[in-house]
Parts: C-alpha cells; sequence; structure tokens
C-alpha cells in the first residue's frame, strides 16, 4: 500500500518523482496536475512569482485535502508538493498526483485537490510586473 | 479585567503592511477572534488596507468569530490565500 505524501519545499520540484511516488501496478490511472508560473496576465506582463507560505498550517490543510479526497474517492495514493520563493517563468509551483485503479478518480480527486488547495491553504503569491512593481495576488480582494 | 498580550503571527500582505512577522496585541482576558479583530483594527492601523479581508487562523487552523483565545494558543492573521 503506498502512502500519501505532502510537503511545502523551497528547492525546485521534481515531479518525475512526485508521479513515481503515486505509481502502482493497482492502478489503471496516474494524473498529474503542475501549476506553473504564466508570463501574461490579463495584458500584463510578469516575470516572476514569490510564494510565501504559512508552513506549519499549510501542512495541516494539506492534509486536510488528501483526507477530503479520501473521503469521496477510491484513490490508490495521492502526493502533493508546493514551491516557496522566488519562481521565474515557467517554473513548476505546485505538483499534484493521483493514482487510482481507473481514471474517473484519479481526475476528479486530482481537479477537487488543486480547487481546494487554492481555496484554503495558507500560501500567497505576489506578480513581479515586468514594469518593476509588484503586487500581492488576493483573490478576494481583487476582481477575479 | 485582566489585560493580556496575544502574539499573532503575519503572513504575506498583512506581514509587508505592518512591516513585521510577529505583532503582540493588547485585549481583555477571555477575548475571541471578533475581539482581537477589533483590538487588531484600532492597535495596527497598518493592516487597514485589509480591513473585512483579513483571516484569523489558530493552532493551525481557521477560527470561528466566537472562538476564545488564549495566550497560550497559535494565532496568526493574513490575507484571502493565492497559491497554486
Amino acid at each position: 500500500m503506498k502512502t500519501d505524501s505532502i510537503s511545502i519545499t523551497d528547492q525546485p520540484i521534481d515531479y518525475a518523482a512526485i508521479t513515481e511516488q503515486v505509481r502502482s501496478n493497482e492502478c489503471g490511472a496516474v494524473v498529474l496536475f503542475m501549476g506553473t508560473v504564466r508570463e501574461m496576465t490579463a495584458g500584463k506582463q510578469t516575470v516572476a512569482l514569490d510564494y510565501e507560505a504559512y508552513p506549519e498550517m499549510a501542512d495541516q490543510m494539506l492534509q486536510q485535502l488528501v483526507d477530503e479526497a479520501r473521503d469521496q474517492w477510491d484513490v490508490h495514493a495521492i502526493s502533493i508538493e508546493h514551491r516557496v520563493g522566488h519562481l521565474t517563468l515557467g517554473e513548476i509551483s505546485v505538483a499534484i498526483a493521483v493514482s487510482s485503479a481507473h481514471r474517473k478518480e484519479a481526475f476528479e480527486a486530482g481537479r477537487f485537490l488543486i480547487d481546494r488547495l487554492k481555496e484554503i491553504v495558507p500560501i500567497w503569491k505576489k506578480e513581479n510586473w515586468a514594469d518593476g512593481t509588484t503586487e500581492w495576488v488576493h483573490p478576494e480582494i481583487e476582481a477575479k | 479585567m485582566t489585560v493580556q498580550q496575544i502574539q499573532v503571527r503575519l503572513f504575506a500582505r498583512a506581514r509587508e503592511l505592518a512591516n513585521s512577522d510577529l505583532i503582540s496585541v493588547q485585549v481583555q482576558e477571555g477575548t475571541t477572534v471578533a475581539r482581537l479583530r477589533q483590538a487588531l483594527a484600532e492597535q495596527v492601523p497598518e493592516l487597514q488596507p485589509l480591513s473585512g479581508q483579513l483571516l484569523i487562523a489558530v493552532d493551525n487552523a481557521y477560527a470561528g468569530e466566537d472562538q476564545l483565545l488564549t495566550e497560550t494558543q497559535e494565532v496568526a492573521c493574513f490575507p484571502p490565500v493565492s497559491g497554486g
């Protein structure tokens, strides 16, 4: 039986390793989601994102997400890693891998995990715009 | 009524506005999360741009407004999250 894995890291995310953690001969499906640093947002150009976490609480909330996913779907294993620090264009900010016997559960649980992560896990990002200004992203304050 | 000092950890824009990752807020003993919000607004006016948006966590979990606070709990205050 594979164990679930959650972590917050300041090192580049090894998405192949995250994926391998959930692979198993019991599974016919593995879904990997990655969040990556996008250059353009609503016409504005980004050069980098700074991520900050409340690490102790983020760990607890990630564990809660895993528990919530397991309550709803029969998945084999879940692995989630979120990066903090200074990330440049294209770098991976988050990777979520889910394995299951059949694809439906892995897709649905993976979608749920990234959506809930964005709602409740205490991690924040700050845009470093190409014009030299910076701006914290706080979704409920700004228009979505 | 006895006065208590509650230590509050700040994150992201709240930390930058207050220019500190840990602040001390004076409250009456047996205070609630809602009263802590009022005390924060009065004693840390730098947080005003986030007024009405700040979230409060107690011992690594989101706190309800009526939750009672003690000096031994870990209290944190931060804006809406934006990870991923």
